[in-house]
């Protein structure tokens, strides 16, 4: 492992810090946004549409309005001149991409279960809630649009002045004649089918906000429970045509995320117009059931994959299709999501030829958006079941299979056929250390073992072996797809009077312990206690720079730019150094917070010191600013590119087709590790969540588009009993893209698991002849799987 | 209606509606804000408190149902010298991290290591299965109610 560079003798990064985070959350004295008291508040609640189709005839709000404690009721119509734009969606992902217009009230027609019609405000919760139970909205029921394929037939055409279901078709196609040429040549050609299942996220805080305007000064603070502080900010002044300088975002404690608060909402922007209107703070929390309604969901798609290989079973090209469900609207990246997978439907092989074409598609259901690996799970997915299609076409080992085709560690730097550059990768050790921890070739003895005994128990082993790129993004490739946004980060770090250090952070931590890991990165290159450094974040007003946490970013572009920062406050306390030591500045040695001149023990400052310094700036060099402090917003130049092995070990009983989980290894390379504790606890989690789609989630409607799994007593996330502890370990292939070689870890799991638990159950019922099973795996697919004729 | 209760120690005597929830009573009326709430099935177990020892999802049990009772919530559970056991035993092994679950997480694992101070990991997963994480994938959670057992000397 090469190390971070620090100017530290004992070396803070990679230690297993415990998080400055925990006391406040253990002991309930954390703020989330349902904890922050305000006075003299309105509460919000919402008139949802039970259907999913259907022109708004009209809307009696008189009784609600009769309610005493009610103070305003609004329809779509009410307030739809005050929207200055519809509600922003920032990828435009080609130039004739069909977006919907979608205001955060509609106006004349409904489509999906739990779009939006009314708003109440009212002195109390329950007064609120018992006003939109009193409101009586006539509506004209429409045919809803809830299958792909249907969808896109057109035969029901959803949005009428769209003419068409289809939001866009895009295609990454680099050589045609060569993929052409690839599949004509080969010796196997395997294809499969395979559908994502839409997911509920389904962090455990639901979402909320409280907004307090000060009508005096025009400004207003709204803190809510999102990821994204600060492009929530910039796209509230832009929808809502309020000047930027008047607004504040504050991210307060947050209770899970996983993309499902990477979004701009329609109670955002409802209760920011609803604040100016009437001039009062107002307060709204989603409900559960609201939640799995309003708040987006993830996935949704149709594969189709195929792979064309020669004899010994080397993958010459790849073919991806997918049909990719929107939704009713497009949300603020929803069409850009699938195609985050679009480069990696090779995954970590070495693959000449390539094609992949997605088309969305919109559906009378809850807009899809980024739910955790967005994009890269279904395509992880998709490549490894496909390599485990080939394995069993040709009668190899998937083990083997994977090691015939690995982009070898030579090849790193690595230009993929879809045109991304691998940053570094050493797969094979990390595949054999992952078989070598669970004892792969134990367990297939043990499967020939019941198998020879004709067992009714049925042992499945699954391999994953997945690459992401993560560490959203270099500003010019997000550019050239047409994203409307940036991807640096910016971060400032400034010394203090007292020599204690200020970091102010662009990232938006919502569980993933930034606080402490931020804290350590300056703590090593200052050589300093990890205990002098505080960290600012997720308040537009403290840190006014940021691009936010989402996509496996926050370490690889924030905790560089920090890491910069760093390093330029460190340049300029030597030269203050110098100057006051009357030395040259090359001739200090920086070690433990101390300035010491090379080769005298007496000559020394102290970093306290030197702030100090900098803040009287009663002796500075000539002509240098006073104070330490420095700035550095930071772009990454590429993607980082972490990989790893996972295997799950399944049983399933033949009588009842349970499936038990009953081993699960997890080796991953996120490149350097800051702090080792959190990286596993990221990885924990995201493979629990994989697991939860793979065996147990699904947001399932019926035929006439009611969600039927909008609480979790139906939507099946998984509880510790469905889980086994899972065995970790790590290789260290430090990324060269940034300077502590990290790469990122927060998606890693749910790309992972997914994958190897499928592979795993289809693995296990082989000798039913069973090929494949759709997510989620239930008892009830695989028991009708077994006793299929 | 009026309803008299004892929260982590301290009497109160307060007016509550007669469908007001022990989970609003504890949130809005006392403004202990510790106890968190995630569903509205009594699916998650955000909102365990102690209800004279025993753990209860308390959006499921009514305030007037609480009159004359002993509640504790996380607020409670440290004390002048430091974390509980079980709160510092949470930290050490990385049991939370958006720290949501995690109030009901510790009153949940408060009762259960009452009732059984030396559980095997399998009886643990057992416990919390109505405690919902999202966060963790539970291996660190678990972990974390062992450690306690050990710290708190029912160590196996
Ligand atoms: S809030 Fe009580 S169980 Fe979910
Ligand atoms: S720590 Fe986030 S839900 Fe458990």
């Amino acid at each position: 492992m090469t190390a971070v560079e620090t100017s530290s003798s004992e070396r803070v990064t990679g230690q297993r810090l415990l998080r400055r985070e925990d006391p406040e959350l253990l002991t309930g004295e954390a703020k989330f946004v349902d904890d922050l008291a305000q006075q003299d508040v309105l509460h919000m609640a919402i008139v949802r549409s039970p259907v999913a189709r259907a022109k708004i005839i009209s809307i009696d709000t008189s009784a609600a309005r009769a309610i005493d404690g009610v103070v305003g009721v609004y329809t779509g119509r009410d307030l739809k001149d005050l929207w200055q734009q519809p509600m922003p969606c920032a990828w435009v992902v080609t130039p004739d991409m069909k977006n919907p217009a979608h205001f955060p009230l509609a106006v004349d027609s409904v489509n999906y279960m739990g779009d939006a019609v009314a708003v109440v405000l009212a002195n109390d919760k329950v007064i609120a809630s018992d006003a939109v139970a009193s409101i009586e909205v006539e509506y004209e029921e429409l045919p809803p649009v809830l299958d792909l394929e249907e969808s896109a037939t057109d035969k029901v055409v959803i949005h009428p002045e769209l003419g068409t279901n289809t939001s866009y078709v895009w295609a990454l196609e680099p050589d045609n004649a060569k993929l052409e040429a690839a599949f004509s040549s080969a010796a196997h050609v395997v294809k499969g089918r395979f559908v994502q299942q839409r997911l509920i996220p389904s962090a455990m805080e639901p979402r909320g906000l409280l907004i307090v305007p000060q009508p005096y000064g025009g400004e207003y603070t709204l803190y809510s429970s999102t990821q994204i502080p600060h492009i929530l900010k910039i796209m509230i002044a832009v929808t809502l045509g309020i000047s930027e300088s008047k607004i504040r975002v504050v991210a307060p404690s947050v209770g899970g995320g996983f993309g499902s608060k990477l979004n701009v909402y329609a109670e955002e922007l409802l209760a920011f117009t609803l604040a100016k209107k009437t001039g009062k703070p107002i307060r709204w929390m989603e409900e559960r059931s609201e939640n799995a309604l309003a708040t987006v969901h993830g996935r949704g798609q149709i594969q189709e994959i195929e792979l064309a290989a020669d004899s010994d079973g080397k993958v010459l090209g790849i073919r991806a299709n997918l049909l990719a469900d929107m939704g009713a609207y497009l949300q603020l990246l929803t069409p850009g999501v699938p195609l985050l997978g679009g480069f990696l439907y090779h995954g970590l092989y070495d693959v000449a030829a390539y094609s992949f074409k997605c088309t969305g598609l919109f559906t009378n259901k809850t807009p899809t958006d980024a739910y955790r690996g967005a994009g890269r799970p279904e395509a992880t997915f998709a490549i490894e079941r496909g390599m485990d299609l080939l394995a069993h076409e040709m009668g190899i080992d998937p083990a083997e299979i994977r090691r015939r085709n690995f982009i070898p560690k030579e090849k790193f730097p690595y230009s993929s056929s879809p045109g991304l550059v691998f940053d570094s990768g050493n797969y094979l050790p990390n595949l054999e250390m992952a078989l070598e921890k669970v004892g792969y070739s134990k367990l297939r003895e043990e499967q020939f073992q019941l198998r020879s005994q004709n067992s009714k128990k049925h042992l499945g082993i699954g391999l994953s072996c997945y690459v992401e790129m993560c560490g959203l993004a270099p500003s010019k490739v997000l550019a050239s797809l047409n994203y409307s946004a940036g991807g640096w980060e910016a971060a400032t770090v400034r010394l203090l009077p007292t020599g204690k250090v200020q970091v102010v952070t662009g990232t938006a931590p919502h569980g993933q312990g930034h606080e402490t890991s931020w804290a350590m990165i300056v703590a090593d290159r200052l050589g300093i206690n990890p205990d002098d450094v505080e960290v600012l974040h997720s308040d537009t007003s403290i840190s006014p720079h940021g691009l936010d946490t989402y996509g496996s970013r926050s370490l690889s572009v924030g905790g560089t730019a920090i890491f910069m920062a760093t390093g330029k406050v460190l340049d300029k306390a030597r030269q203050i150094a110098a100057h006051q030591l009357e030395v040259a500045p090359e001739d200090l040695e920086y070690q433990d917070g101390n300035f010491s001149v090379k080769g005298s023990s007496e000559k020394k400052m102290a970093l306290g010191q030197v702030a100090f310094e900098a803040f009287t700036a009663h002796n500075l060099p000539d002509g240098m600013e006073p104070t330490l402090e420095a700035t550095t917003t930071w772009d990454p130049p590429n993607f980082t590119f972490p990989f790893g092995t996972h295997i799950a070990v399944v049983e399933i009983d033949e009588d009842t087709g349970d499936v038990k989980l009953v081993k699960y290894v997890a080796v991953d390379d996120v490149g350097n590790q800051i702090n080792p504790m959190i990286v596993e606890g990221q990885i924990e989690g995201g493979i629990a969540q994989g697991v939860g789609q793979a065996l147990f989630e699904e947001a399932i409607y019926d035929e006439s588009g009611n969600l039927l799994t909008s609480t979790l007593a139906e939507y099946l996330v998984p509880s510790a009993t469905e889980l086994p502890n899972f065995e970790l370990g790590s290789t260290f292939t430090p990324s060269p893209s940034n300077p502590m070689g990290v790469k990122g870890v927060g998606e890693a799991g749910c790309i992972a698991s997914p994958p190897a638990v499928i592979n795993a159950v289809v693995d296990a019922l082989s000798t039913f002849g069973v090929k494949h099973i759709d997510m989620p795996a239930s008892p009830e697919k695989i028991w009708n799987a077994i006793h299929q004729d | 209606m009026q309803i008299s209760t004892t929260v982590n120690g301290l009497s109160h005597t307060n007016e509550v509606e007669a469908r007001t929830l022990l989970v609003h009573y504890i949130r809005d009326v006392l403004r202990l804000t510790g106890t968190n709430v995630g569903c509205d099935t009594s699916s998650c177990g955000a909102c365990t408190v102690l209800l004279n020892g025993e753990s209860v999802k308390s959006c499921t049990v009514l305030a007037v149902q609480a009159d004359g009772q002993e509640i504790t919530t996380i607020e409670g559970m440290a004390s002048e010298s430091g974390l509980h056991p079980i709160q510092k035993a949470f930290q050490e092994n990385h049991g939370l991290q958006c720290g949501y679950c995690t109030p009901g997480m510790v009153m949940a694992a408060a009762s259960f290591l009452h009732e059984n101070p030396s559980p095997t990991e399998k009886e643990v997963r057992e416990a919390l299965e109505g405690n919902l994480c999202r966060c963790t994938g539970y291996h660190n959670i678990v972990k974390s109610v062992l450690a306690a057992a050990g710290e708190m000397g029912g160590a196996r």
